[in-house]
Parts: C-alpha cells; structure tokens; sequence
C-alpha cells in the first residue's frame, strides 16, 4: 500500500524544488522591467510572477472542477465528485492567491489596494462563485444529493465565468494586458523582453506543477476520509 | 404542444394558488419598494444627482425582491409535499422546470409593472421608456432562469432563505451589470446602437443560462 505513493513522494520533492527556483527566478533572474517609474513599482512588478503563477494554478483548479462535474453528472462516480471539490479548494486558493498578489502589486503601482475595474471584479466574482460552491456543499447532508447539486452548480459558476469576462472588454480597463493586444490605457504595463518571458514561462510551469501535486494529494485525502466513512458506516448497527 | 399544454397548466396552478394567497406578491412588492425607498434615503445624503444611481438601485430593488419570491415558490412546494405530486405526474421534467420558470417570471413581472412606475415617479424620470421595458423583461427573464433552478436546489439544503442569494448573485452579475448599463443607456437617451453590444451579453446569457438549466433540471429533482 505504501510503496505504491512513493511517485507521488517524488512529485512533492520536484514541485517543492521547482518552486524554490520560481523564487530565484521571480525575484534574482528576471530583471527589473525598463521603462517603469518608480523604485517602488519596479520591486513590486517582481510579483508578476507569482501572480501569473495562481492564475495558472486558479485556472486548472476550476477547469478541473467543471470537467469533473460534467463527468460527474454522466457518469455517476464518487470519485468525480471527490475531485471536484479537491479542484475547487484548490482553484479557490490560488485564486485568493491572484488577488492577494494583484492587491500588493496594485498599491505602489496604481496608489490602491483595490479598484473596481472589471477585471478584478470579473476575479472577484469567480472567487466568490466558488466559495457558494463549498458552502452549498456544506449545507446538503445526503453525499448523492450534496454531488448532484454541487456539480450542477460547478457547472453554472463555470460558464458564467467567461460571461463575466467578456463585460470586460466593453468596459475600459486599467489592467495591463501582458499577452496579446496591448491596452493603451493600462497603467504600469510593461513589455516583455526575453528574459522576463523565461522567468514567467518558467514560474507559470512551476505553480502548475504544484497545482497538480496539490490535486492529487486533496484527491487522495477525499478517497480516504469516504474509506473511513464506510467503515465507520459498516462499524457502527 | 402537448407538453406546451403541460407548462401552461403548471403556470395556471402556480398563478391560481397566488391569487388566493397573494402571499409572494406581496412581499416581493412591498419590498422592492422599501429598497428603493432605503436607497433614495441612502443616497440622497452623499450624491448630489439621485438619477444617477437610479438603474443600480432600480436592479438591486428588482434582485432582492427576486430572490424572495423564488425562495418561497419551492419552499412552499416542499413545505405542504406538493412537490412530489408534481414530480410523479406523467410529465417530462423540463416541463417542471418550465412550468415553475414561467411562474416565477409573471409574479417577478407582476411586481415589476407596479415597482417600475413608482420607481419613476420617485425619482423624477421620464414616463416613456419603451427600451427600458425590453431591459427589464430580459433581465428578469435571466434572473428567473437561473433563479428557478437554485431555488430548487436550496429548498433541499439546510438554512435555504440564506444560501439562495449567496449561489445566485455572483452567477447573476453579467445579467445586472448589463441590465444596469442598458437602463442607464436608456435613462440619458443614448441611442441603442451604443449599448448593443450589452444587449447581446445579456440575450446571451439568457440563452445559454436557460439551455444549462433545461439540461440540468433532471438532475435537481430527482430523487
């Protein structure tokens, strides 16, 4: 039985070292962006990193738990549903973690914590579709009933997310747009020279690698606590 | 149209059971108007313009009086075990859903055609606004798409009047922020063509949100 996890030993050694070298690549590496203004805005861009880090680790948490869900719902399998709360609490972490990250970077660079422009709404808006999600979890006592209804709305919070986010191309955005076309009204964008695109790549590949470790690990622990459920249910007349 | 017969019955039986208690009716327009009253006192301390936070607090109004309506729709049908009756007939699913979508839409509608008026005496808007009236019939009809559907699922969870908004309002803000834009649009006589594309998110949304909870339904009631 043991013997049989030592791969995923192996894994946590991997993301735990790839995640060191995120932070020597974050914040020795990659070198400070040229054309910003201030001290302050050049240290803190350094948090992009990691900041694009959670959005990738977001991103696969709650792509995991709509495919789950989907999957769920075809297939009728309690193992689908254990990973679809795993990949919520995963993709609500590191959501949280783009927030937080975003909030630091804001303050020196914009001169606030928090705005509403609608991409960090669209971010907030997610983060709390999800946090619903857990709570209607909490709130369901049958485990057939708790999975029908989570994964049914996994599914609503999922597609709303998109149609949240394409509000946000009508509305004028301060947030830089790194990728594709850039936004003339972004305030503290900054290109992307070779270096910096390494460092990204490479912190956006490690975050993955942790998100999927972490999965794995909540998913294990989801199929051991229902273990211990059915022998508590087979113990007890 | 026969199972178009089938929705126009549970409508009927939604709509008859109202009359005679006039119990969601009632509370979801005395509330709405009391939002909108809290509101204008709220506001009118700070803002020197009222009309200008009139479309939020006209869909803050509609939203929370919304989610009262719907909570009661299917807590009254599990509370007296009606639902189960509904669920045994020799009906398709989606016709349930349909049925309780449609009611829940009139009495939102119902309340709307009183709220809306009192809306624009209060604050001092023009009488005749025909886009505004397209606005409020899609955005409620989102609302009540996606409402009816959690309603159902929070008549079966523990503290249900509470957990209901918390699901609906954050899968509901493209519905309310375009609403809101539209209204706004309409309320400072913009033309159309300029707030299109907020009209499209919302017929959007209505779509697909209404096609998920078509396909889905199935898997909320059964038991």
């Amino acid at each position: 039985m043991r013997s049989k996890w030592h791969w995923l030993i192996a894994l946590d050694i991997v993301a735990g070292l790839a995640m060191l070298g995120a932070v020597y690549m974050a914040l020795i590496f990659a070198p400070d962006a040229a054309n910003l203004a201030s001290e302050n805005e050049i240290k803190a861009q350094h948090i992009f990193y990691f900041h694009m880090g959670c959005n990738v680790g977001a991103a696969i948490g709650l792509f995991t738990n709509f495919i789950a869900s989907i999957l769920f719902l075809v297939t009728r399998q309690r193992l689908w549903d254990g990973i679809a709360v795993s990949a919520a609490e995963l993709g609500l972490a590191f959501g949280i973690g783009v927030l937080a990250s975003g909030s630091i970077w804001a303050r020196p660079t914009w001169n606030t914590w928090w705005t509403w422009d609608p991409r960090l709404t669209s971010a907030a808006v997610t983060v709390l579709i999800y946090v619903a999600y857990l709570m209607l979890r909490g709130a369901v006592e049958d485990p057939g009933r708790r999975a029908r209804f989570a994964a049914v709305y996994g599914i609503f919070g999922f597609v709303s997310v998109p149609i949240t986010f394409l509000s946000i191309r009508l509305w004028r955005t301060i947030h830089p747009v790194v990728f594709g076309a850039a936004n003339p009204d972004a305030r503290g964008g900054f290109a992307l020279g070779p270096n910096i695109r390494l460092a990204l790549m490479y912190s956006m590949a490690a975050f993955a690698l942790l998100a999927i470790t972490l999965l794995i690990h909540r998913v294990r622990l989801e199929r051991r606590r229902e273990e211990v459920e059915q022998l508590q249910e087979r113990l007890t007349p | 149209m026969r199972s178009l017969r089938q929705v126009a019955a549970i409508v009927w039986k939604d709509i008859v059971a109202e009359l005679r208690t006039k119990d969601i009716f009632s509370a979801m327009f005395v509330f709405a108007l009391l939002a909108i009253l809290i509101f204008e006192f709220a506001f009118d301390l700070r803002v020197d313009n009222v009309r200008e936070v009139a479309p939020g607090v006209l869909w803050v109004a509609i939203s929370f009086a919304g989610v009262l309506g719907l909570s009661r729709s299917f807590s009254l049908e599990k509370d007296k075990g009606s639902i189960e009756g509904l669920l045994l007939a020799p009906l398709d699913r989606s016709v349930i859903y349909f049925g309780k979508m449609l009611g829940n839409l009139s009495f939102m509608l119902a309340t709307e055609a009183l709220v809306v008026p009192l809306f624009i005496v209060l604050f001092n808007l023009p009488l005749y606004l025909p886009g505004l009236l397209l606005v409020v019939l899609l955005g409620t009809l989102g609302f009540a798409a996606v409402g009816t559907l959690f309603a159902a699922m929070t008549a079966n969870t523990r503290a249900r009047e509470v957990l209901l908004p918390i699901l609906l309002f954050p899968v509901l803000v493209p519905v309310l922020i375009s609403a809101v834009k539209l209204t706004g649009g309409f309320l400072d006589n913009i033309p159309l063509q300029e707030n299109i594309n907020w009209l499209r998110i919302l017929i959007v949304f209505d779509v697909v949100f209404l096609a998920i909870a078509y396909m889905t339904f199935d898997y909320v009631v059964e038991e």
